[in-house]
């Protein structure tokens, strides 16, 4: 430890940290625009300089180790007038739009220019390019409020290994943008929003279908079914100004009933029936001498990964369609026979923590026969948020509520699926039950869970020495895939999801949280786990139910029709 | 366009980095006269490196073009002795007359336009050339009229 003058005051620094890391242990705040958490720093936007002692000029407090004794002022009046000068140069480029903007009110370009007192347009940049990039079906990209921080650009190299974004031409026509500047839709971009996280500003955003979900609840011949995702419900109380990590599941499902929507279904009972299908297709694999190791289906950004970069990957990725589009099947073909629905005048919202769910939706391998969707519209968390704002209900007065029938019951195991290895937690409960017959005396799998991108464990189902591992962050993946390639890996089966620690942290999340919200989701959902008694997918009810009413058998002629896909190689430009 | 193209100037690159990008962005651009997408994808997979890169290295600087050069090409010089002399007002009159940015080609095929830092012919500053051929004392209001030169050509060319 070294000392530091901050301020006219001493505080404490640990040798090679930067300046910044060690203002804000201090609860020192500076402002920061380019910078990212555990990311080396890059130093582009100078928005945290701070002044030293004897050094000439401002330094940029992100990118400067700190040294004993330095003499530091994060507000001189040197310091301030800088940064104002800065965020007024970058406002020369930007439009004035923030009234229509996706991001009023939660925008750090907006905050700054309002904490800085800009009141006037000092500068004009005249840079306009009005090419707003609708291509994708999940991502939207608005170059002209792009204040170039190059955040989205690490995340989706550093993080996801996709390198769908970059730098791109210099001085003033320089943006950021896709190969050949393209449309995001022929990029390799795998649609998982992550990039949404981190843009300090509304230059990405989702492809909103809050319009059609309006329209529907609005058609008095539609009947407006819906399903949360596992993750959402321990989310979305986020927008509404509480604290990570509170499970809203009840509050939820009333907002929904007193917004219209006839059906509220849980993703979470689809989860248990992917249990059901996975769990099956991999005892059949290791028993028929399949191809291992097997790989989850569920996040549809890796499967577009697994598409793009490693198509000899795809015999090993499970043929289950995810949860969301198994719910959707099973609403439109089971549930509407039941409640004697012309699947036509169903329309499916699911609501989910995701940006690819919505590309996964609109995919050709997700129509019935007919040419319907299994799912017609998803929202993210954050568009749920805005639709329960814009029809004004009080969150506060709504009396927990619970599903509806019979897609309303879950496992606890189906709801740890909102968070990364709880696929192969729930999968792995299940699988002992397929093969042995027994339960497993002690559920938890707890090797598997946590943070880490990469988790391996081997667990012992009878006889069988399972190998297996939950990766999250796709740039995660490409290390173990690579790693298998070379032989170095003897796995049998392999959860991947697109987002660093699961869908809690998916591209349609709240936005503005930090890793330790994260954590708080993650435990939001160990503890619904912990609590409840219902916790494997083979155990629900309403599973069981629907095998013996509808669906037969696991792997069964139906559930080959209803719940499983294939995937093939994709172009794109990589 | 066949890879084998790029196959022998890769050669010439074996066990290429990072480093090699620009040099071998340069060896394509001779051969090919510019960048096409085949060839950026190519350059990507050779090294390693996601399009978007190699896209993004390459726009940074002003010599990669990245459509085929038109029939008559045209280069305006940007070095010190150009720019003392209004070399700017040249490009700019350039651009206007020809509709179209440094580093592109226009629609009809017939021109494109590229900057370069010192074509070596101080003596004439502002100096142009086209298809080799230097203007001396290309001064913006002198453009149109030598651009027409080129138009006229490839009227009488067509008719012929
Ligand atoms: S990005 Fe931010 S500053 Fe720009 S228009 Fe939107 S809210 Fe306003
Ligand atoms: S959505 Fe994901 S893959 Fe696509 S550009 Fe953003 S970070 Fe990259
Ligand atoms: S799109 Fe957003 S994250 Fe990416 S560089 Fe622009 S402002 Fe930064
Ligand atoms: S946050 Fe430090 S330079 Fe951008």
């Amino acid at each position: 430890m070294i000392n530091i003058e901050v301020n006219k005051r001493t505080i404490e620094a640990k040798e090679g940290e930067t300046i910044l890391t060690a203002l804000k242990r201090a609860g020192i705040i500076v402002p920061t625009l380019c910078h990212m958490e555990d990311f080396a720093p890059t130093g582009a936007c100078r928005i945290c300089v701070v002044e030293v002692e004897g050094r000439p000029g401002l330094i940029p407090s992100c990118a400067y180790p700190v040294e004993p004794g330095m003499k530091i002022q994060t507000h001189s009046p040197k310091v301030v007038r800088a940064r104002k000068t800065i965020i007024e140069l970058l406002l020369a480029d930007h439009p004035d739009d923030c009234l229509y903007c996706v991001r009023n009110g939660n925008c750090e370009l907006q905050t700054l220019a309002e904490e800085h007192g800009v009141r006037e347009r000092r500068y004009s940049g005249g840079r306009i390019f009005k090419n707003v990039d609708t291509s994708s079906m999940s991502i939207v990209r608005d170059p002209d409020k792009c204040i170039l921080c190059g955040r989205c650009v690490r995340v989706c190299e550093e993080t996801q290994g996709v390198s769908a974004l970059d730098f791109i031409n210099r001085g003033s026509q320089a943006i950021v943008g896709t190969a050949f500047n393209e449309g995001l839709n022929v990029s390799s971009c795998i649609n998982c929003g992550q990039c949404i996280m981190v843009c300090p500003t509304g230059a990405l955003r989702e492809q909103s279908h809050l319009k059609s979900v309006i329209d529907a609840l609005n058609d008095p011949n539609k009947t407006v079914v819906v399903q949360h995702a596992p993750s959402v419900s321990v989310t979305v109380a986020e927008e509404f100004g509480m604290k990570p990590g509170q499970d809203f599941c009840g509050v939820m499902t009333a907002a929904l009933r007193a917004l219209g929507f006839d059906f509220v279904f849980d993703t979470s009972f689809s989860a248990d029936l992917t249990i059901m299908e996975e769990g099956s297709e991999l005892v059949h694999r290791l028993t028929n001498g399949g191809v291992l190791p097997m790989m989850t289906s569920c996040s549809p950004g890796w499967v577009k990964f697994v598409e793009q970069f490693y198509p000899e990957f795809l015999p090993n990725v499970s043929s289950c369609k995810s949860p969301q589009q198994m719910m959707g099947a099973v609403i439109k073909s089971f549930f509407a026979e039941k409640k004697e629905l012309d699947p036509k005048n169903i329309f499916s919202v699911s609501l989910m923590p995701c940006t690819a769910k919505k590309f996964e939706a609109q995919r050709p391998e997700m129509e019935d026969i007919e040419g319907f969707p299994d799912v017609d519209a998803v929202l993210t968390t954050r568009e749920l948020a805005r639709l329960i704002k814009l029809y004004h209900l009080d969150i506060n007065a709504l009396e927990p509520d619970a599903a509806d029938n019979p897609f309303g019951q879950r496992s606890s195991a189906g709801k740890l699926f909102g968070a990364s290895g709880g696929v192969m937690e729930a999968a792995i409960r299940s699988a002992h039950f397929l093969v042995t017959g027994k339960e497993m005396t002690d559920i938890k799998v707890k090797e598997i869970r946590g943070f880490d991108g990469i988790k391996e464990t081997s667990v012992k189902i009878g006889d069988l020495t399972l190998n297996v591992a939950a990766v999250s962050g796709l740039g995660n993946a490409h290390k173990i895939l690579q790693a298998i390639k070379k032989g170095e890996k003897d796995l049998h089966f392999i959860e991947v999801m697109s987002c660093p620690g699961g869908c809690i942290n998916g591209g349609g999340q709240p936005l503005g949280t930090d890793i330790e919200a994260v954590k708080e989701r993650m435990m939001a959902l160990y503890k619904i786990d912990r609590d409840e008694s219902l916790q494997c997918s083979h155990l629900n009810p309403e599973i069981t139910r629907i095998y013996e009413e509808y669906l037969k058998k696991p792997l069964g002629e139906k559930s080959h029709h209803l719940l499983h896909t294939e995937y093939e190689k994709r172009d794109s430009i990589k | 366009m066949a890879q084998n193209e790029f196959s022998s100037i890769f050669e010439n690159y074996p066990n290429a980095s990072r480093d090699s990008l620009i040099p071998l962005l340069q060896d394509i651009q001779e051969a090919q006269g510019y960048l096409s997408r085949e060839a950026v994808i190519a350059v990507g997979e050779h090294l390693s490196l996601p399009a978007s890169k190699i896209y993004g290295v390459a726009t940074f600087y002003n010599q990669f073009s990245f459509e085929p050069q038109g029939k008559y090409h045209i280069q305006v010089c940007r070095g010190t002795a150009c720019h003392v002399r209004g070399s700017l007002a040249t490009l700019d009159a350039v651009e206007r007359e020809l509709g179209i940015k440094a580093g592109s080609t226009s629609r009809d095929g017939l021109f494109s336009l590229e900057v370069v830092a010192c074509i070596g012919a101080c003596g004439l500053a502002p100096v142009i050339s086209i298809n080799g051929e230097f203007y001396a004392g290309a001064t913006g209001d002198k453009i149109k009229d030598i651009i027409d030169i080129y138009r006229r050509k490839a009227a009488q060319n067509e008719s012929e």
